[in-house]
């Protein structure tokens, strides 16, 4: 029977079909990128090659790195569209410099300061994710997307009004709305709208890899365990997940949470890169941005996110005299994106070309295949 | 009222809303059926009080009789709007039965199913499953007791492998935390290796060892089929319910299939309650066959007892046998007569009359 079902998949001419180690072919692309990534950009910051400004953009690529991975487990994984992940970044960003802040205060250890204030934001973040996440996760689609882009903007508006700061004692302070009496002004740490100031800048490169590292194997693990294929076939077939037993909600949450404690995490070492933070920096552009990632990369896709959140970061840095049409050509080339990746005829013209390249896949007989099938899967 | 249902007669439309005088009507036509007092069952308000405890051990298997049913369900009814789909449905199904559940397209088989996994909420009547009311109970908890079902309109995980499909149903069975997940300790190794090892041992029930690799979705249809009562089985079910399992199936492989759900059943000694319109199969496997239509039981029986009423096959299965007497020629037109008069053939199926034809 076996036999006759391998017939007639490759009669159907299923190549792709077969799914083998891709967890372990993606685990190794997706680190061998990062490391490689770091390591290329190092030896060309210490050549020389790399200008100042986008050396400054070393940590935010990280950081951007791993926001794009972590929407990946809600939008790829769990198939949920989510609009607010900047507002667990900013949670995050601001419960980490508080942290740091702090610890600050009695530490002087930077590594303890800065692992600490990433668990302690990311803890406070998917806190947030929970605390948002039961009322809104019964809905579906596009209502998911209204509301979670809702509470985006009731976390940006509600930093807004945040106030922190330590008083002649040492003792942290805060209020609602007001400036905080007794409190200096340089030991202020976070001033309503004008955000974290005095911020002990700690993040770096290194650092910034270790959290890439730390959430692509957090993202890969839960997606090749048991949680992550519940969370996947509840996605593939709610009612057929229903029927041998899950417990939907609970798995749409748990991604939902795991998710926002990761971009917590990655907040936080955003906060940490620079000395002052305005929380206007984690509004809707910034949801969307990370968004543009995810489905640059090709949805579900963790190493693709890699690559598009990387070049999208150092591309306007390197063209800056033509930023004014950088989100027009984010537009172009999402549309672009998405009709060659549905277009029959484009498709095959990119199979073509690939067979060309790619001479000793045809000769296997999958002719090229691969390469439409992968960016269907992207844009699905 | 004669002449209004005359006049609608010529139109041939299906009126839902007259669909109560296709009951009267069926329930003139099968109440005098009763065969030997229990070959044919006629379901009808008469015969049933509603506060009398209702036994039908008699349409179980002997081999079960002297074990508590798996599955008993009394007076079920459920309406959509103003819309009755099912109504007064009685069953009981032994421990280790196969019992059928046959009809026209349309009668409420699978309304019947959804009710009993509580995709649907019943308006009337309880369901006891092993012994317990499945009141308020969801459909995760219905699996989680022990019932099993598969889907007409297949429902696999698509992007998942064959034999990912599998693992997510031995899910409550898999015994490690998130933190284990994420990390993959030392447990998540143990526990991985282990439910790949029991996921292979389901996927030899049906010989797909070699296809475990594969995406769900890119298999052939059959297939399917066959991994999605895989998966139903990794539940460890008391009670497989199979909505069609040999739909789109060739017949050597509806052969195969039917020594394969009396291999599950001797081998895991689960009952399995079915829907399948291939009568091959039913008449093959089914110890004990309910009949549907308009939501309602119009016969129950030994598969022999259904396969030889007439009434039955020239109703539902469609099918002559032999030569027909000249008395049961004039019975045939009458049913014919009345049949059309109800309108049940045109709204029971919408297909073309195969009485015709045969």
């Amino acid at each position: 029977m076996a036999e006759r079902i391998l017939k007639n998949i490759s009669s159907r001419g299923l190549k792709n079909a077969v799914k083998g180690n891709e967890y372990r072919r993606e685990a190794s692309i997706s680190y061998g990128i990062l490391i490689g990534g770091y390591i290329l950009f190092q030896i060309l910051a210490a050549a020389g090659l790399i200008g100042h400004n986008l050396q400054g953009q070393f940590v935010p690529i990280c950081v951007y790195i791993s926001l794009a991975v972590s929407l990946n487990l809600v939008v790829g994984i769990s198939g949920e569209l989510s609009l607010g992940h900047a507002g667990f970044m900013a949670v995050g960003a601001f419960s980490g410099i508080l942290m740091s802040r702090i610890l600050g205060q009695s530490m002087s250890f930077e590594p303890a300061i800065i692992i600490i204030s990433m668990l302690f934001g990311a803890l406070i973040a998917s806190l947030a994710g929970f605390v948002i996440g039961i009322p809104i996760l019964g809905l579906r689609g596009d209502y998911l997307a209204i509301v979670t882009l809702a509470f985006g903007e009731i976390i940006r508006n509600f930093m807004n009004v945040l106030y922190f700061g330590f008083d002649g004692n040492g003792r942290l302070r805060f209020a609602f709305n007001h400036t905080i009496e007794g409190v200096e002004n340089n030991d202020r740490i976070i001033t309503g709208a004008i955000g974290a100031t005095g911020t002990k800048t700690m993040a770096t490169f290194t650092w910034g890899l270790l959290l890439c590292l730390f959430t692509v194997f957090i993202v890969l693990n839960l997606k090749n365990s048991k949680q992550g294929r519940a969370i996947m076939s509840i996605r593939d077939n709610r009612i057929a997940g229903e029927s041998i037993g899950l417990d939907v909600r609970k798995y749409k949450l748990m991604a939902f949470v795991v998710s926002a404690a990761l971009a917590g995490m990655a907040g936080c070492l955003f906060g940490l890169n620079y000395s002052t933070l305005v929380p206007v920096k984690f509004n809707f552009n910034t949801s969307v941005l990370i968004l543009v990632f995810v489905v640059l990369g090709g949805v579900g896709n963790i190493w693709g996110g890699i690559i598009a959140a990387a070049l999208l970061t150092v591309l306007p840095e390197t063209f800056r005299q033509f930023a004014d049409y950088r989100m027009l050509t984010y537009a172009i080339v999402l549309i672009l994106v998405m009709i060659c990746t549905y277009n029959p005829a484009i498709k095959a013209r990119i199979t073509g070309i690939w067979a060309k390249i790619n001479p000793v896949k045809k000769k296997s007989g999958s002719s090229g295949k691969g390469k439409g099938k992968k960016s269907r899967k992207g844009a699905a | 009222m004669a002449d209004k249902k005359d006049m609608r007669d010529e139109r041939h439309d299906i009126d839902i809303s007259d669909s109560g005088h296709a009951y009267e009507n069926r329930q003139e036509i099968y109440y005098n059926d009763n065969v030997g007092g229990r070959a044919v069952f006629v379901d009808s308000k008469e015969q049933y009080d509603p506060d009398e405890p209702y036994n039908d051990q008699v349409f179980i298997p002997e081999k079960d009789r002297d074990k508590a049913p798996i599955l008993q369900v009394k007076n079920l009814g459920i309406d959509f709007g103003g819309l009755t789909a099912v109504d007064n449905f009685n069953l009981t199904l032994g421990r280790t039965e196969i019992g059928g559940l046959i009809g026209p397209n349309g009668a409420g088989k699978t309304t019947i199913f959804n009710m009993l996994t509580k995709v649907y909420e019943p308006t009337r009547g309880e369901i006891f499953f092993d012994g317990k009311s499945t009141k308020g109970m969801t459909t995760v908890d219905i699996n989680k007791a022990g019932m099993a079902r598969t889907f007409q309109n297949i429902r696999l995980f698509d992007k998942l492998t064959v034999e990912e499909n599998i693992k997510v149903a031995l899910h409550h069975t898999t015994n490690y935390g998130l933190i284990d997940g994420m990390l993959h300790t030392p447990k998540y190794r143990h526990e991985e290796f282990r439910i790949r090892k029991e996921a292979m041992k389901y996927l030899k029930i049906f010989g797909m060892t070699k296809t475990a690799d594969y995406r769900a979705g890119s298999l052939p249809y059959g297939a399917q089929r066959r991994l999605e009562i895989m998966r139903a089985l990794a539940t460890k079910p008391k009670l497989l319910l199979l909505d069609e399992p040999a739909a789109g199936m060739n017949p050597s492989e509806t052969s195969e299939l039917m020594e394969t759900i009396r291999e599950i059943r001797d081998r895991f000694q689960i009952a399995v309650f079915l829907i399948e319109h291939d009568m091959s199969l039913v008449m093959g496997i089914c110890e004990g066959i309910v009949v549907l239509n308009y939501g309602r039981v119009i016969a129950k029986g030994w598969p022999e007892e259904i396969q030889s009423n007439p009434k039955v096959i020239e109703a539902y299965l469609g099918k002559s046998r032999g030569k027909m007497e000249e008395e049961e020629e004039k019975e045939k037109a009458d049913i014919e007569k009345a049949l059309r008069k109800g309108r049940l053939e045109s709204a029971a199926s919408g297909k073309p009359d195969r009485k015709e034809g045969e």
